[in-house]
């Protein structure tokens, strides 16, 4: 068990999941504080993952490819593939695909320590953070909003390059209803309530699934303190939940990059 | 649920991931797999285009076995011709070389037997000659009926 002494089941689960929050001023629990488990892990994950690939890329070879850089290239001839059949408005080489490659890599590798255990990873990060240590970054809202924020000023961005800031402001307030001055505060109040939903779900629909997912193993791994058939039938369950999770994994990545890849081509689109 | 400086933190870790995945990742991986499948697609053209030369010269090779098979089949029938018609010329000339040693010898046989009747016909004359100079001895002068002697003879 994490922390000494007796634990009630909810005091188990709150540590758990209370974040290594460093509070940047006086004041405790306002926006001025970083949460450094997040922030540490994801960077780490980022370092790897995208590491490993510029690793063997560096070494890649047009001839006859290692098993390695095999392995890399589907990844990349995956990401370009579903890149491909979204994104036809431009050299989706310059810069969607890679930033979609960017996302999936980072995403799956942030999502996948979800399989860790939770409490053996405790037994390290107790010496970094006494009071928790939250090793999913994409089970922090901060992360997920952090990416999806991120995309909503992409799109902002690539919509004003391509269109130019007159022509985004005339489809802000021209669509999708129409040219008729009545209409602007329709059509604008339509296009804000489409970006922010845009946002909304794009980061809480991975939040969600990894937040439940980490809640899920923390609720099994509860068996192990009513004895020994407890943490046999608990590991079981967790075994089970494990395999079914990888696919979560998977899914939220490779959704949370598709959806990348359409609000950025939908940028590009005029109406 | 809190939301907090990490937010914009993990935005600029985002942005810098991207920014090096655009700039070292993305272009130099695009360059090898387009390079190998440059490569891979020549390779493949030259393999057909050796294919259809090949398939040209097998083609080219079975009309100059052809040509040459018929040549010889023309030569043959040729020295075919040539040989019956040798046997002929032979066959000919040998015919008439026959008939000429037949006509020689008939011709001998005949000149023999004219001799022979030409014999005959002086021992014949002889013959009767002597006989009737038997008979006659006595009462003919043999020179003097030799006149009607030698026109017996002749008309035998």
């Amino acid at each position: 068990m994490a922390a000494a002494g007796e634990l009630t089941p909810s005091e188990y689960i709150e540590h758990h999941l209370s974040f290594f929050t460093k509070p940047l001023g006086e004041e405790h629990g306002g926006f001025w504080a970083l949460n450094v488990d997040s922030l540490i892990v994801s960077i780490l994950l980022g370092l790897v993952g995208i590491g490993f690939i510029w690793w063997v890329v560096r070494g890649a070879t047009s001839g006859v490819p290692t098993r390695r850089q095999a392995l890399i290239e589907l990844l990349i001839d995956f990401v370009d593939e579903q890149a491909k059949g979204i994104f036809h408005q431009g050299d989706r080489h310059r810069f969607v695909a890679p930033l979609a490659l960017t996302v999936f890599v980072w995403v799956v590798l942030m999502n996948a320590m979800d399989f860790l255990p939770a409490d053996l990873v405790g037994l390290v990060t107790h010496h970094v953070s006494e009071h928790g240590f939250r090793y999913v970054p994409t089970a922090d809202v901060n992360t997920t909003f952090a990416l999806s924020i991120s995309v909503l000023v992409l799109t902002i961005v690539f919509a004003i390059s391509v269109k130019g800031v007159g022509g985004w402001l005339h489809e802000l307030f021209c669509a999708p209803f129409g040219k008729h001055p009545l209409l602007w505060p329709a059509n604008f109040l339509f296009q804000m309530v489409e970006y922010v939903s845009k946002t909304l779900s794009h980061s809480l629909r991975l939040f969600g699934n990894m937040y439940a997912g980490e809640i899920l193993f923390l609720l099994l791994w509860m068996w192990a303190a009513t004895g020994l058939w407890g943490t046999i039938f608990g590991s079981v369950l967790g075994l089970g939940w494990a395999i079914f999770h990888i696919l979560i994994v998977l899914l939220q990545a490779y959704i949370f990059m598709m959806l990348t890849i359409v609000y950025l081509a939908m940028a590009h689109e005029h109406h | 649920m809190n939301l907090n400086l990490t937010l914009f933190a993990q935005a600029v870790t985002f942005s810098a991931f991207i920014w090096f995945t655009v700039k070292f990742i993305w272009p130099f991986m695009l360059r090898a797999i387009e390079t190998r499948q440059k490569t891979i697609a020549d390779g493949l053209a030259a393999a057909e285009q050796g294919r259809r030369s090949l398939e040209l010269s097998t083609r080219q090779a079975d009309e100059e076995i052809k040509r040459a098979r018929d040549r010889a089949a023309e030569i043959l029938a040729q020295a075919e011709k040539r040989a019956a018609q040798m046997i002929d010329e032979a066959k000919s000339a040998a015919k008439e070389e026959g008939g000429r040693e037949k006509a020689a010898a008939k011709a001998e046989i005949e000149q023999e037997v004219t001799r022979a009747r030409e014999q005959l016909r002086d021992r014949v004359a002889s013959l009767a000659v002597a006989g009737a100079e038997k008979i006659l001895r006595r009462e003919v002068d043999a020179k003097a009926h030799g006149e009607l002697l030698e026109s017996i003879k002749r008309q035998l």
